[in-house]
């Protein structure tokens, strides 16, 4: 008898299992055959296909596969929430159905979500944020718009686990109005160029409520997100290329040590790149690419603010990140999009304790009435704070000119870098001999005889030239050690590797009030 | 008609092409003066220089027109 009863129990149990599995296999093909056809024809790739690109092969657990399967319409409430790896590492994962309902927010799609974040947090795991979502249900707002556990928590939670977890978002479609904010809030939003827009008004609804009649493209595209609005970190040419960053980018916040590397066989060129006169463009891109590893230069923001570099590098296997002035591009002057651009950096750097290295060569910050009325001030002010805030190790090299507050931002001696290297070229001062020479004799300048007015500016200049020469900076003990720029690499790996154990509690208070 | 613009205020330092001359897409064609920095502004077309609107000191604004551009058939 007993063994009958188990017999039964096991056969209803298989049949229960087959049903699970035919459930399980339905919900997991997403939307109707009609969007995955759409999504195809705009070089779209499926949800779990991305996931398939993105995560170590068969590491992936999923939650909440049946979120609304008692409607028909919606499995998983269009979005995949779950854990896997990336290279061996533990990550979280929250990727869009754009098959489903356009991978709208519904009640449980936020709940999903907020629960991930939750997850994230628990593990210590990065979280990526695969979006392609037109927002909101509208016939849901009330269960997923309003309350302690609505959309709005999405943002909250993302805010609190900035800088405790890294939060990357890869922008496969859209991403509107409050949905807009979940890039915003990440650490780096990698867009697929033509698919991937941003914007809180859509152009219908900008035409309605504003009357402007744009494109998509124009309103929120990836290109002008990436190099105007600043919102975009990278421009991917599609899903695989975006997917293929978001690896590569996380690679360099992962551990390191051990890695194999090679030095890169464009150092001994250093020295001609760099040029003696200061006012004469050189590609500071190939002094980068001569320091680091080779191969291992991750530009972010590569197409906005370009007259300022951020990128990540690697020094004998180990993650830095690179602050370069670009003379190359608008002389290498700072201006309040490249000063926000560093602020962000260093902050990103901080935060995930990767070591800072400055290239200094700047004419200093841009003035003119144009850059005044948008508050440079208050831009550079953004810059000076972050990097003064920033407890990594830090290095600055001054490569050429540090002159004004340039030198400040790019930090200078007084804020407290681990220590300031001067290469030959190198010249601090407040302003360029020029300038300083203009603004001091301006009135003696005037009084003389017009012949004997340039003789008299050369004979200033040359003074001036002497009195902030680098080897007399170097002897005043501004700058601590000076190398040949074939040294360079050397020096930096020696001493990132000196300063690596450093504690340093910049302040213990709650928080600034941050210039913005 | 292509336009190459001023990347930056200042003053025009050096022309470097003439009416009629043939550019690519990258090719430096004037250099600007600003912040004490020579500034190469490079054309983001292939073209004929068709007008030049500035001459060599002038000032000119972020933005502002420098070179007209007809395209190549």
């Amino acid at each position: 008898m007993l063994f009958e009863k188990r017999e039964s129990h096991s056969l209803e149990g298989s049949r229960k299992m087959s049903e699970l599995n035919e459930k399980s296999k339905r919900l997991q093909l997403g939307g109707h055959s009609k969007y995955h056809e759409r999504s195809a024809e705009q070089g779209k790739l499926f949800v779990r296909k991305r996931l398939e690109l993105l995560l170590d092969e068969g590491s992936f657990v999923e939650d909440g596969l049946f979120a609304n399967s008692i409607e028909e319409e919606l499995p998983a409430d269009g979005v995949i929430t779950g854990v896997g790896k990336i290279n061996g590492s533990v990550v979280c994962i929250m990727a869009n159905d754009s098959t489903v309902k356009a991978g709208s927010w519904g009640k449980r799609t936020v709940e999903k979500i907020i629960r991930i974040q939750e997850t994230a947090e628990k593990l210590r795991a990065p979280l990526f944020y695969l979006v392609d979502s037109a927002g909101a249900r509208i016939t849901d707002q009330l269960e997923m718009f309003p309350g302690r556990r609505g959309a709005g928590r999405i943002f909250y939670n993302q805010v609190k686990l900035s800088g405790v977890i890294p939060q990357i978002c890869l922008l496969f479609g859209p991403s509107a109005a409050g949905g807009a904010y979940i890039p915003a809030f990440c650490d780096v939003v990698i867009m697929v160029d033509k698919n991937a827009s941003m914007y809180l008004g859509s152009p219908r609804m900008a035409e309605m409520v504003i009357g402007q009649k744009v494109s998509l493209e124009q309103m929120g595209g990836a290109r002008m997100h990436c190099s105007v609005s600043g919102c975009g970190d990278f421009l991917a040419k599609d899903e695989p290329d975006a997917i293929r960053i978001a690896q590569l980018y996380y690679s360099y916040l992962q551990k390191s040590n051990g890695m194999d590397f090679e030095s890169s066989d464009t150092l001994d060129s250093l020295t001609s790149i760099i040029p003696k006169e200061q006012n004469v463009p050189f590609d500071m891109k190939q002094v980068i690419h001569a320091l680091v590893d080779q191969n291992s230069c991750l530009e972010i923001k590569e197409l906005f603010a370009p007259e300022l570099i951020t990128a990540f590098g690697r020094l004998e296997g180990k993650s830095i990140g690179i602050i370069a002035n670009q003379s190359k591009i608008k002389g290498g002057v700072l201006f309040g999009d490249s000063a926000d651009k560093a602020a962000r950096f260093i902050t990103l750097c901080d935060a995930y304790q990767i070591p800072l290295l400055f290239l200094v060569d700047v004419p200093g910050f841009m003035i003119g009435t144009q850059v005044e009325r948008a508050g440079i001030i208050r831009h550079g002010a953004k810059m000076i704070a972050a990097m003064s805030e920033a407890t990594v190790p830090k290095i600055s090299v001054i490569v050429r000119k540090a002159y004004g507050a340039g030198l400040y931002a790019m930090a200078g001696p007084a804020f407290e870098p681990d220590c300031c290297i001067a290469l030959p070229t190198a010249q601090i001062a407040v302003m360029g001999p020029e300038a300083a020479v203009n603004a001091v004799y301006h009135n003696q300048i005037q009084a003389l005889e017009p012949e004997e007015r340039e003789p008299f500016i050369q004979s200033k200049r040359m003074a001036y030239q002497e009195d902030i020469h680098i080897y007399r900076l170097a002897s005043e003990l501004i700058v601590d050690v000076m190398v040949e720029p074939e040294d360079l690499r050397n020096e930096l790996a020696k001493r990132y590797d000196l300063y690596s154990e450093k504690q340093l509690d910049f302040s213990r208070r709650k928080h600034p009030i941050y210039p913005v | 008609m292509a336009k190459v613009e001023a990347t930056i205020v200042g003053i025009v330092s050096k022309i470097l092409v003439s009416i009629g001359e043939e550019i690519q897409n990258g090719q430096e064609v004037l250099i600007l003066e600003s912040m004490k920095m020579l500034i190469p502004v490079e054309s983001t077309k292939n073209g004929k220089v068709k007008a030049i609107h500035v001459k060599e000191s002038d000032f000119v604004n972020e933005g502002e027109v420098l070179i007209e551009l007809e395209e190549i058939s």
